[in-house]
């Protein structure tokens, strides 16, 4: 029974990490109709950003923000500079519906040798800022430590305010507005090209937060080459597509049960099997319900 | 003031889609602007709203021109265009529908007096709220459709087929509301349409469109005694 | 017809001279080159069974390192195993991942662009991982694979990379050979027709589906043969081999190849050969730091690849047939 409930919380966690992984996915999906296969590495770097502020002022609660800006900033200089003149160029010919997808990992390529370059290849550390071990009931250790809360709630308060921002502002109605249906928007007076960037921005910065985050929940461990960091790309890749890519509910949803379904596979079955579940499970979704757990609109072409 | 539209060209790849188009519409004035399909109609629209490209010519509102400006600047000095086939977004609530076209206005106050004002023109779409667009019926998402572009108050409307697809009761309803818009809004009408017959009785002038060329331009009235326009566009 | 056939036996005297060529090539040049002249050939191989992929039916992979890695690890194993010759090795390879690739096939004819992009990246992320868990795949450190050393009739001076290279670039030859006349015959046509009109394809009665599994199927057992040819260069087959930086790699290649046409493969293959070359020389030169020294490939990489999609996106060689017809 304990068992459950500290298995319940390891996939909770990880998840909820997932989560701001698949939902930059998801607002880069929506603002530009490109599935962003650089968003982990644009984390990776905003993750060394923070891996610097702490280095500096040894304070990993500046390093969150900066984080988390540094990634809007760098998400945005990417979609000004790099998408626009790509999606221009590129909007026809035989290869104009994989040339975006080719161009993101190429980026990928290039913010990782950008890394390399700054940072080495070796491994740098980012000290967790809360304890890690676990709380304790009677003689057992739960597995929740006071830095794992953190993560829980710094996720959910960035949902509450992503959610807020989404719903009830107009920067958030015009985002909307523009990922459903981009001419009507401009129709309407809404400056499209701008909101994508925001997007991009918003992105960013959430991609910022999971790389932080993961780095803390994880060994503290970062590299340009780290497996933590291709696991958060294909795993916020897996579970932005469970919840169908246009649903920012979907992407959450759809990462905490990636997150808990890999959490009961470790501990029940094994090690050896975490990754062909979650490609398992990306392969079911994608056959029995190929618009997402979660969707408004039928359909996956691309 | 007026809208003026001097020897404008537009091509699709090797098709002449306009060729060489040339009228004028006073301000305050509905202009119905018919034709069959693929004449062109859709294409100097689009044009004139800054969505397509043109290849010669001119065309300004009042002083703004309208071949340099985009879209969404356009909106911004007072022309606003709903493009073909009730063109709201599903996916949001009527209400939300409605606000986008005043979100450039960054004003609160105003929007909310806006959004009083139309759902005064319309009241069936003040109902209906907080429902999603796509569960209207066609003749309520073409009324929310005019309704977005009155949020942003336009001087100009650039109106795309609002008829297309709408049951005959319907069309009537929403061709004597947008005569009432230049009636007792002041607001200039260039009125596409197939339903050529509809758009001429509510209209001031009219310019019948073949092949991407004028064809034949004046009254409505007059155009509607002419012979050769009843046989060939009204059927009669 | 008489002109096909005509063409059909020129082309084949064409790559019959290639081949001699570089055996005339292989002979003259260092150990060095020879072994990089094999490593060619591999990508050759591996890049022209993307291009056939993505630019004749229409479907992105960016996880061909895994049916790489199926080859590799089938070729071992039977090598391993049951002692088997080499040719049967790597034909042993191309049937393996051609299986893996039908199934995997099966399911990717129902996804497409960025759904087809993910699932193939996520399974290059994955798949060498579980060869750690499993132990007749030898876990981290993998197995050996050693074709053993060239036949004695060939000399004593006959190096053994002169050997791989001579193997990988026959297995390259023929295996240009026959896609080039495959994508000639009906199947070609019909891989085009679905690419560019998808829609158009299936009113007019093909298959759409079961054609891309077959694209899909031909191709893995490309990357299959692609995979043994890698594990025999480095004589071994391990998780480590088959990194997603390969599979990036071989996506590289063959957008700077140019998707659509196989004419620029080779363009492709000798790019991902020479880069690492390059950057060292470059660094070198500049005197860069360690940190420079170990990251200039990948950025020269990424940057090509970029600058590739940017302005030349269908490829070198298509840019160079279309600018003669502008100025013909």
């Amino acid at each position: 029974m304990f068992q459950i409930l500290n298995t319940f919380l390891i996939g909770i966690t990880s998840g909820s990490i997932y989560a701001l992984m698949a939902i930059s996915m998801v607002l880069v999906w929506r603002s530009t109709r490109v599935v962003n296969f650089a968003q982990a590495g644009m984390a990776l770097l905003s993750t060394y950003f923070g891996y610097e502020v702490v280095n500096r002022f040894d304070s990993y609660w500046l390093a969150l923000p900066v984080a988390m800006i540094s990634g809007a900033v760098v998400a945005a200089f990417i979609e000004l500079v790099f998408m626009r003149v790509l999606l221009k160029h590129s909007n026809s010919g035989p290869i104009a519906s994989i040339a975006p997808i080719i161009a993101t990992l190429g980026l990928l390529g290039l913010i990782k040798a950008f890394i390399g370059f700054f940072w080495g290849n070796q491994d740098v550390n980012i000290e967790s800022p809360l304890s890690t071990v676990g709380f304790s009931i009677g003689t057992q250790t739960l597995s929740l430590s006071p830095m794992k809360l953190l993560i829980l709630i710094a996720v959910s308060m960035l949902l509450l305010v992503l959610t807020f921002v989404f719903q009830k502002t107009n920067i958030g109605l015009a985002l909307r507005a523009s990922a459903y249906a981009p001419e009507i928007s401009r129709l309407a007076g809404i400056k499209v090209d701008l909101v994508r960037t925001f997007g991009w921005a918003l992105a960013g910065a959430a991609g910022g937060a999971a790389g932080m985050l993961q780095t803390a929940n994880g060994n503290g461990a970062l590299s340009p080459d780290s497996l933590e960091f291709s696991l958060l790309l294909a795993f916020g890749f897996i579970a932005a597509v469970i919840g169908g890519l246009d649903s920012l509910l979907g992407a959450v949803f759809g990462a905490l049960l990636l997150g808990l379904v890999l959490a009961f596979v470790l501990t029940y079955v094994g090690g050896s099997l975490v990754f062909i579940t979650a490609f398992v499970l990306l392969l079911v979704v994608l056959i029995v319900r190929p618009a997402g757990l979660i969707s408004q609109k039928a359909g996956r072409r691309a | 003031m007026s809208l003026r539209i001097e020897n404008l060209s537009v091509h699709h790849g090797a098709i002449h889609a306009v060729n060489d188009i040339s009228f004028t519409v006073p301000k305050g004035q509905l202009a119905a602007l018919i034709g069959a399909n693929g004449a062109g109609k859709t294409t100097l629209l689009r044009t004139l709203s800054g969505l397509t490209k043109s290849s010669h010519g001119t065309a300004h509102w009042n002083s703004l021109n309208l071949l340099q400006s985009k879209p969404e600047n356009s909106v911004r000095n007072g022309v606003s265009h709903v493009s073909e086939g009730k063109s709201v977004i599903p996916e949001l609530t009527v209400e939300e529908n409605l606000e986008i076209g005043a979100l450039w206005r960054r004003n609160r106050k105003e929007m909310i007096e806006s959004k009083k004002s139309v759902i005064e023109i319309f009241p069936r779409l003040g109902e209906r709220l907080s429902q999603r667009a796509d569960t209207l019926s066609g003749g309520e998402r073409q009324m929310l459709a005019l309704s977005r572009s009155l949020m942003s108050k336009p001087e100009l409307l650039l109106l795309d087929e609002p008829s297309l697809g709408l049951a005959p009761l319907v069309v009537e309803q929403i061709f004597q509301s947008i005569r009432e818009l230049t009636t007792s809004m002041g607001i200039t009408v260039l009125l596409v349409e197939q339903n050529a017959m509809g758009a001429l009785k509510i209209a001031d002038v009219g310019i019948v469109l073949n092949l991407g060329k004028v064809a034949v331009s004046g009254s409505a009235s007059t155009l509607m005694a002419d012979p050769q326009v009843r046989a060939a566009y009204l059927g009669y | 017809m008489h002109n096909l056939k005509a063409s059909n036996i020129s082309r084949f005297f064409g790559f019959i001279l290639f081949g001699v060529i570089l055996l005339i090539v292989g002979n003259s040049v260092d150990e060095l080159r020879v072994y990089q002249g094999a490593t060619v050939a591999m990508y050759v191989v591996a890049i022209s069974s993307i291009i056939l992929l993505t630019g004749y039916s229409g479907q992105v992979s960016l996880g061909h390192g895994a049916l790489l890695a199926v080859g590799g690890y089938g070729a071992a194993l039977l090598r391993n195993n049951f002692n088997a010759p080499v040719w049967l090795c790597f034909a042993g390879a191309v049937l393996l991942a051609a299986l893996w690739g039908a199934l995997l096939g099966a399911t990717a004819a129902r996804l497409s662009g960025p759904y087809l992009a993910g699932t193939t990246l996520a399974l290059a992320v994955g798949l060498p991982s579980i060869a750690n868990q499993f132990k007749f795949l030898g876990g981290e450190q993998g197995l050996i694979f050693d074709i053993g050393l060239p036949p004695a009739s060939l000399g004593e001076m006959f190096s053994l990379y002169k050997w791989f290279f001579w193997i990988a670039s026959l297995a390259a030859l023929i295996s240009m050979w026959w896609l080039q006349n495959l994508l000639r015959s009906r199947y070609g046509r019909v891989w085009r027709a679905i690419r560019t009109q998808s829609i158009a394809a299936e009113l007019a009665g093909i298959h759409v589906a079961r054609s891309k599994i077959l694209a899909f199927t031909v191709s893995a057992g490309l990357a299959g043969l692609a995979g043994a040819l890698l594990s025999m260069t480095i004589s071994t087959v391990s998780p480590g081999a088959f990194p997603l930086t390969l599979s990036f790699a071989l996506a590289t290649g063959a957008v700077i190849s140019g998707v659509t046409t196989l004419g620029g493969v080779i363009i492709g293959a000798v790019t991902l050969v020479a880069i690492p070359e390059i950057a060292d020389s470059i660094a070198h030169r500049i005197g860069a730091s360690e940190n420079v020294t170990n990251n200039l490939p990948g950025l020269l990489v990424s940057g090509l690849l970029i600058l590739t999609v940017l302005f030349v996106p269908n490829g070198p060689v298509e840019q160079m047939k279309h600018r003669k017809k502008v100025h013909i």
